[in-house]
C-alpha cells in the first residue's frame, strides 16, 4: 500500500523526535532493500568460492560428461548424470503431483462444503510443514522396503522412491497456490456457465482451467522450483549413485544431494571444493530463472 | 417445482461422478500422508521415554537420548529469530507502509520471492563462504544460525506484510489527523493491530528452522557434541552443536548398528515437534481472526 506523505510536522515537535523519526525510517528502509542484498550476496558468496575454477573449467564436459570421478587421480567432474538425476527424478515427481495437485486445489475450491475446506487446508498446510529430513527418513524406511516388495526391485532407494517423496512435498504448494489462482477467477463465469447447462465436468475443463491458467502455470513451476532444490529427501531415497539411469527403479544423484554429501570431505580451496561450489552457482540460476518465469507469470494475470 | 427429466439426471450423475473424482484425488494425497506420519509416531513411540529426552547419544550415535540435539535446536531457533524477526518485520514495514508502487518495489518483492526460492544447500554454501570463511566466524553456532535466518526471512516478510495489509486505511489517517508522525502511527497504531499475523509469521519460521538440515550441515551442526551433567548453558555462539534434524540424518544414514526404534523416535520427535508448532500458529490465527474487530 502506498501512502502519501506524512502530515505536516506539528510545530511542538522536538528536534530530537525528528532525528528519532529520521533514525528509524532510515532502519526500515535499510531493512527493506535486505532481501536484494541478500540474493546478491548469496550469488556473490557463492561464485566466489567456486570462481578460480572456472579458469579450467571445460563447460562441455562439465554439463553434458557423466564422468563424476572427483577422487579419482586426475579428478573428472562431468556433471551431466548429476544434471540428468535432477531434472528426470523432477519430471518424474511433477508427472505425478501436478495431476493430483491441480485436482485437489479444483477439489479444495470448487467442490468441498466450506467446513471440509477449512480442514483440507490445514492438513495441507502441516503436510507442506513437514521437514525434508523426515520425508528422507520415511523414504528410506517406510517406502523404500514397500517398493523393494511391490516391484520386485533390488534396492528400495531409487528414483521412483524420491520421485514419490518430491511429488508428496511440492503438491501441498501446488494445491495452494492452485487454489489462490481457482478462487481468482470471478463468480459470473461460474453462474455464466451453469446458466448455459454446462456439465461440472464442462465447468472445469473448459471454462476453469482457461480461465485460471496462468496462476495453475504459477503453481506447478513454483513446485517445480522446490522439487529441483530439495536436498536431504533426495540424499537419503535416491540411492545416491552417479550414473545415468536405465530404468524407473535405478538409483541416480542429484544436483543437490552431491553437494550435501561431497562437500564435508572436500578440502577448502581444492578443486572438487570449487566445482561443488559452481553445482551450487548453477542450482541457484535454476531456481532462480524457474521462479522468475514463475513471478512474470502471475504478473501477467494481473496485468489483465 | 421442476420435474425431474432425462437430461436433469444425467446432469446429477454427472455431478456426483465429478465431485467423486476429484475427492478421490485429494483423498489419495492426503490419507497415504496421515497413514505414514501415524505409522511413524507409532514405531517411534515405544523408544520415547524420559531417558531418550534427557540424555547424551552414546556409543556413536546408537545408543542413548538426544539431549543436546534438542538443546542444539532450540539455541538455533533462538539465535536465528533474534536475528530474523526485527529485520523480517521492518523489511515488510518498508514494503507496506513506505514503498511506492515503482520498479523499485517490484525488484524488492521479486527479490523476496526469488530468496524464498534458493535452494537450502545454496544457503548452506553461502552460510560456508560468506559466514564461516569470509568472516572467519568458523563453524559455529552463530554462522548456522545466520544463514537460517536469512533463510527464513521471506517467511516473516511474507506474513507480516499480509498482517499489515489487513489493518485498515482508515486507522491511519485517524491516527494522522492527531498530528501522529508516521513512525508513532505505525508503532501505536498499525503493529500492535497485526500483532497476531505477525507472531504467526514468527511461529512458522521456528517450525522451518527447527526442520532445516542442509543448510546447518555445512555452517555449524555437528554430528556429535555432548552436553555434561544435563547442562543447558554449555553452548558458546562459537562453538558447534547438535540439531535434531542432523541428528535424525546421522543416526540413520551413519551411525551403522543403530536399532531401527531410535530413529523412529527421533524422527516423530522431530515430527511432533514440527506439527505442535504449526498447529499452535493455526489456533493462533483461529482465535485470532474470531476476535478481530473491524
Amino acid at each position: 500500500m502506498s501512502l502519501p506523505r506524512s502530515p505536516e510536522r506539528p510545530a511542538g515537535r522536538g528536534r530530537l523526535a525528528v532525528l528519532f523519526e529520521q533514525a528509524i525510517e532510515l532502519l526500515i528502509r535499510l531493512c527493506g532493500i535486505s532481501a536484494i542484498v541478500f540474493v546478491f550476496g548469496i550469488f556473490f558468496f557463492v561464485f566466489r568460492e567456486g570462481a578460480p575454477y572456472l579458469a579450467q573449467l571445460d563447460l562441455g564436459a562439465f554439463l553434458f560428461s557423466s564422468d563424476w570421478y572427483p577422487s579419482n587421480d586426475p579428478a573428472h567432474y562431468g556433471a551431466g548424470a548429476l544434471l540428468l538425476g535432477t531434472l528426470s527424478v523432477t519430471l518424474l515427481a511433477m508427472l505425478m503431483a501436478v495431476p493430483f495437485g491441480l485436482g485437489a486445489a479444483v477439489f479444495v475450491s470448487e467442490f468441498s462444503a466450506p467446513r471440509t475446506r477449512e480442514v483440507l487446508k490445514i492438513v495441507i498446510e502441516l503436510l507442506a510443514a513437514v521437514p525434508s529430513v523426515v520425508w528422507g527418513f520415511i523414504g528410506m524406511s517406510v517406502l523404500g522396503p514397500l517398493i523393494k516388495d511391490v516391484f520386485q526391485v533390488p534396492l528400495g532407494v531409487n528414483m521412483f522412491n524420491a520421485a514419490l517423496l518430491l511429488a508428496l512435498m511440492s503438491v501441498p504448494i501446488i494445491v495452494s497456490i492452485g487454489e489462490d489462482a481457482l478462487k481468482a477467477v470471478p463468480d459470473s463465469y461460474r453462474e455464466a456457465a451453469l446458466a448455459l447447462g454446462a456439465t461440472r465436468w464442462q465447468t472445469v475443463f473448459r471454462m476453469l482451467f482457461p480461465a485460471a491458467k496462468n496462476g495453475l502455470l504459477a503453481a506447478v513451476l513454483l513446485g517445480v522450483g522446490r522439487a529441483i532444490g530439495e536436498t536431504m529427501a533426495v540424499l537419503m531415497a535416491t540411492g545416491h549413485s552417479a550414473r545415468i539411469p536405465t530404468s524407473l527403479f535405478d538409483p541416480v544423484q542429484t544436483l543437490t544431494a552431491t553437494i550435501a554429501a561431497e562437500l564435508g570431505e572436500a578440502r577448502q580451496g581444492s578443486e572438487h571444493y570449487q566445482v561443488l561450489f559452481l553445482i551450487g552457482v548453477l542450482l541457484f540460476t535454476l531456481t532462480f530463472a524457474v521462479n522468475l518465469t514463475a513471478d512474470l507469470v502471475v504478473k501477467g494475470i494481473r496485468r489483465k | 417445482m421442476f420435474t425431474e427429466t432425462l437430461t436433469g439426471r444425467k446432469k446429477q450423475r454427472h455431478e456426483r461422478v465429478a465431485r467423486m473424482f476429484f475427492g478421490l484425488m485429494t483423498a489419495a494425497m492426503v490419507i497415504p500422508l496421515l497413514l505414514i506420519v501415524g505409522f511413524v509416531v507409532f514405531k517411534g513411540a515405544p523408544a520415547m521415554t524420559w531417558e531418550f529426552f534427557s540424555t547424551n547419544p552414546r556409543r556413536g550415535g546408537t545408543a542413548g537420548g538426544i539431549w543436546p540435539a534438542l538443546v542444539g535446536t532450540l539455541y538455533l531457533i533462538l539465535v536465528s529469530l533474534c536475528i530474523s524477526a526485527p529485520i523480517g518485520v521492518l523489511a515488510a514495514v518498508y514494503l507496506n507502509e513506505y514503498a511506492k508502487e515503482n520498479w523499485f518495489t517490484r525488484i524488492v518483492n521479486l527479490a523476496v520471492v526469488n530468496l524464498a526460492g534458493v535452494p537450502s544447500i545454496v544457503h548452506g554454501l553461502f552460510g560456508l563462504g560468506a559466514f564461516v570463511y569470509a568472516l572467519h566466524f568458523g563453524k559455529s553456532i552463530l554462522a548456522a544460525a545466520l544463514t537460517l535466518a536469512i533463510m527464513t526471512l521471506p517467511v516473516i516478510i511474507a506474513s507480516t506484510k499480509e498482517a499489515l495489509a489487513s489493518v485498515p486505511r482508515s486507522f491511519r489517517e485517524a491516527c494522522w489527523n492527531v498530528g501522529a508522525s508516521r513512525w508513532q502511527t505505525i508503532w501505536r497504531i498499525v503493529l500492535p493491530n497485526s500483532i497476531s499475523g505477525i507472531l504467526t509469521g514468527v511461529i512458522l519460521q521456528v517450525s522451518r528452522t527447527a526442520g532445516e538440515t542442509a543448510p546447518v550441515m555445512l555452517t555449524g551442526v555437528a554430528t556429535f557434541k555432548a552436553i555434561e551433567g544435563g547442562g543447558l548453558f554449555l553452548y558458546d555462539l562459537r562453538e558447534q552443536c547438535m540439531a535434531l534434524s542432523m541428528h535424525l540424518f546421522y543416526v540413520r544414514t551413519q551411525a551403522s548398528g543403530a536399532p531401527e526404534e531410535l530413529s523412529y523416535a527421533i524422527a516423530a520427535t522431530l515430527l511432533g515437534v514440527v506439527l505442535l508448532v504449526n498447529t499452535t500458529a493455526i489456533c493462533f490465527r483461529v482465535f485470532l481472526r474470531a476476535r478481530k474487530k473491524w
